[in-house]
C-alpha cells in the first residue's frame, strides 16, 4: 500500500521548513473541567506546518479531549485555539475552519446509508461545491491510494474494520485538509487490521501533511512522529523527539508509563 | 336470508355506491392532506424542539403534549363550532384538516425526535468535522437514517390519521362515513354502512400489513 505521490507538492515544502515553520495550530492556555474533574489544565501547544505530533499518555489524561478541541467537537472553558491564524470558535466561520481540519475517529463514523464512494465524495460536493462527477473521480483516486478501490460500491457495514478506517481516512483526505487529526484510529480494530491502517497513516505522514495523532501504538510514534507529547492529568508532562523520548524519558511519570506499555 | 337482505343487500349497495365512492374521495383527500401537513409540521416541531433556541423549547413541548392529550373529536368541535365566535369560520373540510394535522404534527414530532436521537453522536461529529453545513448534516446524514428508523411508527401514525378522518362526519363533512349514513337513511337499510366499513378496511389493511413487514425488514437489517 503506497501513498507516495499524494500531495507531493506539500512534501518538499514541509521537509525543508519543518522545525522553524510558523505554527499551523496554536493552542493557548486551554482549560476544561468535567464537573470537578480537570480534563485540561492550561495546555499550550504549537504544531508547525507539516509536523507529525503524536500524543501519548494514560487513558483519561486528556489527549482525546485536547485533539477534539482543535476542531471544536469538544467545547472548553477558557483559552484559545487558532488554526492557520483563524480562531476556532462557534459562529458562521466554524464550518469553514473545520473543513480544513480532517478528522479520523476511533469508531470510524462512516455514513452507513451511503456507499463507500458517496461517503468520500459527499463533503467535497456539499462544501467545496465540486461537481458530483469530479468529486467521485477524485474519491476513486483516494480509495485507490488507500487500497480499497474495489469496495467503492459497497456499504460501510459490508467492510472490515480496517477497510472502514481506510475509507474514513480517504473521506478526510477528500477535503484536502491542511491538518489531519487522528483520535485513536486503531483502538477499535482487531489486531490483525491495525497494520494496514498504520501503513496508510505512515505514508500520509511522508506527504508532508500536518498530523496530530492520539494513539497507543508506540511503534508508530517512534517511527513516524516528529515530536512526541506525553500527557497526564490534563497537562503536558513532556515533549521530545521520539528517539529521546523512547530511549531516555526525562520525567518520572513518562518513564513509568513507558515501562507499563512497553513491557506487557 | 333476512340477515343478508338487511346487511348485505346487493341492490342497495349498488345504488349507494356512487355516494360511497364520492365519500371515499373526500376521505382520501382529507387524510392525505392531513398526513402531509402533519409530517411537515412534525419535522419543523422536532427540529425546533431539539435544536431551536433553548428559551422556547418549553413552548414546543407544551404544544406537543397538549395536542397529544386532547381528543381529536373535541378539538374538531372546537375548531368548527367555537372558533366562529371569534370570527374564524372554517369549512368542514378546512376544520377537519386543521384538527387532524395539528394532532398529527404533535405525534410526528415525537416520533421524529426519537428517530433523530437514535442516531449515534459520531454521525453528527463526522459531519461537523467535514465542515458540512447544519442543513446538509440534517438532510444528507441524520434525517435519511432517522427516517429509516421511524418508518414503522410513522406509518402507524398515518393509519391513525386516515381512520380519524371519520370523525369529520360530525361537522357535516361529506366523507365516507357521512355519505354512508346518508345512504343508509335514504335506503332505510344499513348495507351502505357495511359497504363503507369494507372500503375503510380495504384502504387501511395494506397499510397495517405494511407496518408489520417493514418492522421485520428493519429488524433484519439491523442484525
Amino acid at each position: 500500500m503506497q501513498i507516495n505521490d499524494m500531495q507531493a507538492g506539500k512534501a518538499g515544502r514541509a521537509a525543508s521548513a519543518r522545525p522553524a515553520a510558523r505554527p499551523i495550530i496554536a493552542i493557548r492556555d486551554l482549560r476544561k473541567m468535567y464537573g470537578s474533574f480537570c480534563a485540561l489544565s492550561g495546555i499550550n501547544l504549537d504544531v508547525a506546518e507539516g509536523e507529525v505530533v503524536v500524543l501519548l499518555g494514560p487513558s483519561g489524561s486528556g489527549k482525546s479531549t485536547l485533539i477534539r478541541c482543535i476542531n471544536l467537537l469538544e467545547t472548553y472553558d477558557s483559552g484559545t485555539v487558532t488554526v492557520d491564524d483563524v480562531a476556532v470558535r462557534p459562529g458562521p466561520n466554524l464550518a469553514a475552519v473545520r473543513s480544513e481540519v480532517g478528522m479520523v475517529f476511533q469508531s470510524f463514523n462512516l455514513f452507513p446509508h451511503m456507499t463507500v464512494l458517496r461517503n468520500v465524495a459527499l463533503a467535497p460536493i456539499r462544501v467545496r461545491k465540486l461537481a458530483p462527477k469530479a468529486a467521485e473521480e477524485r474519491a476513486m483516486e483516494l480509495l485507490t491510494r488507500v487500497g480499497i478501490a474495489e469496495q467503492a460500491g459497497k456499504f460501510p457495514g459490508q467492510l472490515s474494520g480496517g477497510q472502514q478506517q481506510r475509507v474514513a481516512i480517504a473521506r478526510a483526505l477528500a477535503m484536502e485538509p491542511k491538518i489531519l487529526l487522528f483520535d485513536e484510529p486503531t483502538s477499535a480494530l482487531d489486531p490483525e487490521m491495525v497494520g494496514e491502517v498504520l501503513d496508510v497513516m505512515q505514508s500520509l505522514a511522508r506527504t508532508g501533511v500536518t498530523m496530530v495523532v492520539v494513539t497507543h501504538e508506540m511503534g508508530f510514534a517512534r517511527r513516524v512522529a516528529d515530536r512526541v507529547i506525553f500527557m497526564e492529568r490534563g497537562q503536558i508532562v513532556e515533549e521530545a523527539k521520539p528517539e529521546a523520548f523512547f530511549s531516555a524519558p526525562k520525567e518520572e511519570r513518562a518513564r513509568a508509563f513507558l515501562q507499563a506499555v512497553l513491557n506487557h | 336470508m333476512d340477515l343478508i337482505d338487511t346487511f348485505f343487500n346487493g341492490r342497495v349497495l349498488w345504488d349507494s355506491l356512487p355516494l360511497l365512492l364520492m365519500g371515499l374521495g373526500t376521505t382520501l383527500s382529507l387524510g392525505i392532506l392531513s398526513i402531509v401537513l402533519g409530517l411537515v409540521g412534525g419535522l419543523v416541531l422536532a427540529l425546533l424542539r431539539l435544536y431551536g433556541p433553548p428559551a422556547l423549547s418549553g413552548l414546543w413541548v407544551l404544544y406537543i403534549d397538549l395536542f397529544r392529550a386532547i381528543p381529536i373529536l373535541v378539538l374538531l368541535v372546537i375548531v368548527y363550532y367555537a372558533l366562529p365566535f371569534v370570527g374564524i369560520r372554517l369549512s368542514p373540510f378546512a376544520s377537519a384538516t386543521t384538527a387532524l394535522s395539528l394532532v398529527s404534527a404533535a405525534y410526528s414530532a415525537e416520533i421524529l425526535r426519537a428517530g433523530i436521537q437514535a442516531i449515534p453522536r459520531g454521525q453528527f461529529e463526522a459531519s461537523q468535522a467535514l465542515g458540512l453545513s447544519y442543513w446538509s448534516m440534517m438532510g444528507d446524514i441524520v434525517l435519511p437514517q432517522a427516517v429509516r428508523i421511524v418508518i414503522p411508527p410513522m406509518t402507524s401514525n398515518c393509519i391513525n390519521v386516515m381512520k380519524d378522518t371519520a370523525l369529520a362526519s360530525v361537522v357535516a363533512m361529506p366523507d365516507l362515513l357521512k355519505q354512508a349514513t346518508q345512504a343508509q337513511a335514504l335506503a332505510a337499510n344499513p348495507t351502505p354502512l357495511i359497504g363503507a366499513a369494507a372500503l375503510y378496511v380495504l384502504l387501511l389493511l395494506p397499510m397495517v400489513r405494511a407496518v408489520g413487514t417493514l418492522e421485520k425488514h428493519f429488524a433484519k437489517e439491523r442484525r
